[in-house]
């Protein structure tokens, strides 16, 4: 082990990092506003990463301009489920019972994505994705500065949407509480909406990323959704920054204690912080108490 | 190969296991097995595959060769006259969700006879469910010495053994004149039981050769990000890497990585991924792929007229070529091969008298190549190749004297060019 080594990790662990934050910001978005729990988060990344993949093998569309279209898809994609599936459910057992209709519409768009792609793994290519430039004694993967430079620029974008756009009042409204929103005017159902639309389609670029770097296939939505769970609990249902630092917590103390113990450790390593973090603000980072409660 | 599993999956998948389970309790109608079967009735082969989850590439794989085989042997006219019929379910890649398949195959559906599921990982849980019941377990993908430690009789593994699977190449590394031969090695493995033994066995002849290890650390299966590790690799600059892997994303991870960092070893050598045809050439790209070595038992261009009747098969049905075939399909092809020649050996399907004849030392001819089985259940008789991508060709590099064999690519080209 040597300096290099550890900044090298600490490098994979902010760029890494803040891509897994921004898969994991339309998670949190999800469940503060609706209190719905999206186990499909982790397959609406890898169904982005095969709109991608269709967009680059059938019309030869690069990656980062294929987002244009996927985006949107997303969104759509996003609108379309919260319509038909996650706004019929009502009453108290709302939270717990979109466990179980998300975990469907999970397995619905793997069966899928396996019947029209088939299970063999594939990549997203392009001329950058190999390419790094060196700093120092430390390599940057195009990619992944791509990938945390997109992660920053959404995620800034979404925190600009919150906080400085009438609609944003409207979600942080709905955030805190839904029924003194709605007496207040607020269209919820419609903020509902929009709000799962826009945590599908942030996946679209984080789908992206995560095609460029990993080989994948229908089924590797498991041990993403695994890894966004656990980021959303640490940084707090509901926030955005928590998200965001969570993401980048998350890879950093695996990566570092990859390098500086041994990679077998590095899960264990991030549950023993997640639990101590837990115990001591078992709202999460940057939870609120009552968007738990409610 | 691909043997990662999701936490939540299996999370998910416990309380219908626990359902099931109960069922097959209940169920008083225990199968036992049968060796005559009623005129024209079909016999019913039990099959948990991996259909989804992670394993669900493989797993799909092998039910394209449990399939082809079935449709030969249906064609011929079935065994001893009856068709084949096969009752396939998923298990989607859960160890627990195996053992349920399995007793509810043999005790519910009752089927005749019982096929392996992929991976190490389930055929150990699988063949523990079927030995309950007296039932053979035939499988083509479960060679990790933790399978075969545990003494089941009714265990039979067609394949390699994985605990030899990287001798050929060690042996050939070790071959080299001092002045080509490598001077620093680095291991990374997955700790999974078909990974760590293959890559564990050849560090001492290594090490004894002269090669110094400059790296050499195990990583857990459900890792989903490879770029710190295969940095940590790369910085330790050895001249050959040795990767105990299980999958095409873990290869092309630690591929593209390498490239990024600059590093180019001289020889690559991975247990797992470079097998997969072109699935493993699309992921990586056919320029990435050139030199990457893998150790196996087939491939598609074998002379083994078995294993080209399959392959001819395999490309009418499916399209591609030998090449793209997956090593998973020949495994499973061979698995109903030896089931068949102890079926007509033995002239029923019991169980029992089945199991007595693959223990009785029969050496039986496969796609795979010949196979005959130890008290354990290993195949003792299985050849060791080592093949290697060059260009867009896959082809046998090892054992050294084999008139198929051609000259490994050394060292190997520069990423991409």
């Amino acid at each position: 082990m040597n300096a290099t080594a550890l900044l090298s990790a600490a490098k994979d662990g902010i760029l890494t990092g803040a891509v897994y934050a921004l898969m994991a910001s339309g998670l949190t978005l999800i469940f503060g506003v609706m209190d719905i729990i999206n186990l499909a988060q982790g397959t609406f990344v890898v169904l982005a990463a095969y709109l991608s993949y269709a967009l680059q093998v059938h019309w030869h569309i690069d990656l980062f301009v294929g987002l244009l279209i996927t985006t949107p898809a997303m969104f759509i994609i996003g609108v379309v489920i919260e319509r038909v599936f996650i706004a019929r459910l009502k009453g108290p057992d709302r939270t717990g019972m979109s466990i179980l209709v998300t975990y469907a519409v999970w397995l619905l768009i793997e069966g899928t994505l396996d019947l029209v792609f088939s299970s063999n793994d594939v990549q997203l290519q392009g001329w950058y994705v190999p390419k790094s430039f060196t700093i120092g004694a430390i390599h940057f993967g195009y990619i992944y500065v791509a990938g945390f430079l997109l992660a920053a620029l959404l995620l800034g974008a979404l925190y600009f949407m919150l906080y400085r756009t009438r609609f944003g009042v409207s979600v942080r409204a709905s955030l805190a509480d839904q029924t003194s929103a709605a007496l207040v005017g607020i269209d919820v159902k419609r903020v509902s909406t929009i709000t799962f639309g826009l945590g599908a389609a942030v996946t679209a670029a984080g789908g992206m990323i995560y095609g460029a770097t990993n080989a994948f296939n229908a089924s590797s939505s498991y041990d993403l959704i695994s890894r966004l769970l656990t980021i959303i609990v640490l940084g707090g249902m509901g926030s955005l920054g928590g998200a965001l630092l969570a993401g980048i917590v998350m890879v950093f103390i695996g990566d570092m204690v990859g390098v500086i113990w041994s990679p077998i450790w590095s899960t264990t390593a991030y549950f023993v912080v997640l639990v101590l973090v837990l115990l001591w603000r078992p709202q999460g980072l940057f939870g609120k108490v009552q968007a738990r409660v409610a | 190969m691909k043997r990662r599993r999701g936490f939540l999956r299996v999370l998910s998948l416990s309380s219908v296991a626990t359902a099931s389970v109960l069922t097959a309790v209940v169920s008083s109608n225990a199968g036992a097995s049968s060796g005559g079967l009623a005129k024209g009735a079909p016999v019913k082969i039990g099959i948990s595959l991996s259909l989804s989850g992670d394993f669900s590439a493989d797993g799909q794989a092998f039910q394209q060769g449990y399939e082809l085989w079935a449709n030969d042997i249906n064609k011929a006219g079935g065994l001893l006259g009856h068709k084949v019929q096969l009752d396939i379910v998923s298990d989607a890649s859960s160890p627990t969700q195996v053992v349920t398949n399995y007793q509810k195959l043999i005790s519910v559906n009752h089927d005749n006879l019982t096929f392996g599921p992929f991976s190490s990982l389930l055929s150990l849980p699988a063949a523990k469910a079927a030995a309950r019941y007296g039932y053979a377990l035939i499988e083509g993908a479960g060679g990790a010495p933790s399978v075969f430690q545990v003494g089941l009789h009714n265990l039979f593994d067609v394949s390699l053994p994985v605990a030899g699977d990287l001798l050929p190449f060690a042996k050939w590394v070790t071959s080299l004149p001092k002045a080509q031969r490598p001077k620093t090695v680095a291991y990374v493995t997955s700790n999974d039981p078909f990974t760590e033994p293959q890559v564990t066995s050849i560090q001492g002849m290594l090490s004894k050769a002269g090669i110094k290890t400059v790296f050499n650390k195990v990583f857990p299966a459900e890792v989903t990000d490879y770029t710190s590790i295969a940095d940590s690799v790369a910085a330790a600059k050895a001249d050959v890497v040795v990767l105990g892997s299980v999958d095409v994303p873990t290869v092309s991870s630690f591929m593209q990585a390498f490239e990024q960092s600059g590093y180019n070893p001289k020889a690559m050598i991975a247990t797992g991924g470079p097998d997969q045809g072109t699935t493993f050439l699309k992921a990586v790209g056919a320029k990435n792929a050139d030199g990457v070595m893998v150790p196996n038992a087939w491939y598609g261009a074998s002379a083994n007229p078995l294993s080209k009747k399959m392959v001819a098969e395999y490309i009418k049905k499916y399209g591609g070529t030998a090449a793209g075939v997956s090593s998973d399909v020949v495994e499973a092809y061979s698995v109903g091969e030896v089931m068949a020649a102890a079926v007509k050996a033995t002239g029923g399907f019991n169980n029992a008298a089945i199991i007595k004849y693959l223990h009785s030392n029969v050496t039986l001819m496969t796609a795979q190549g010949t196979v005959k089985f130890n008290n354990l259940g290993e195949n003792v008789n299985p050849t060791a190749f080592t093949f290697q991508w060059q260009g867009t060709k896959f082809l046998q590099v090892n054992p050294i004297g084999d008139p198929n064999t051609v000259k490994i690519l050394y060292p190997k080209p520069v990423w991409g060019k």
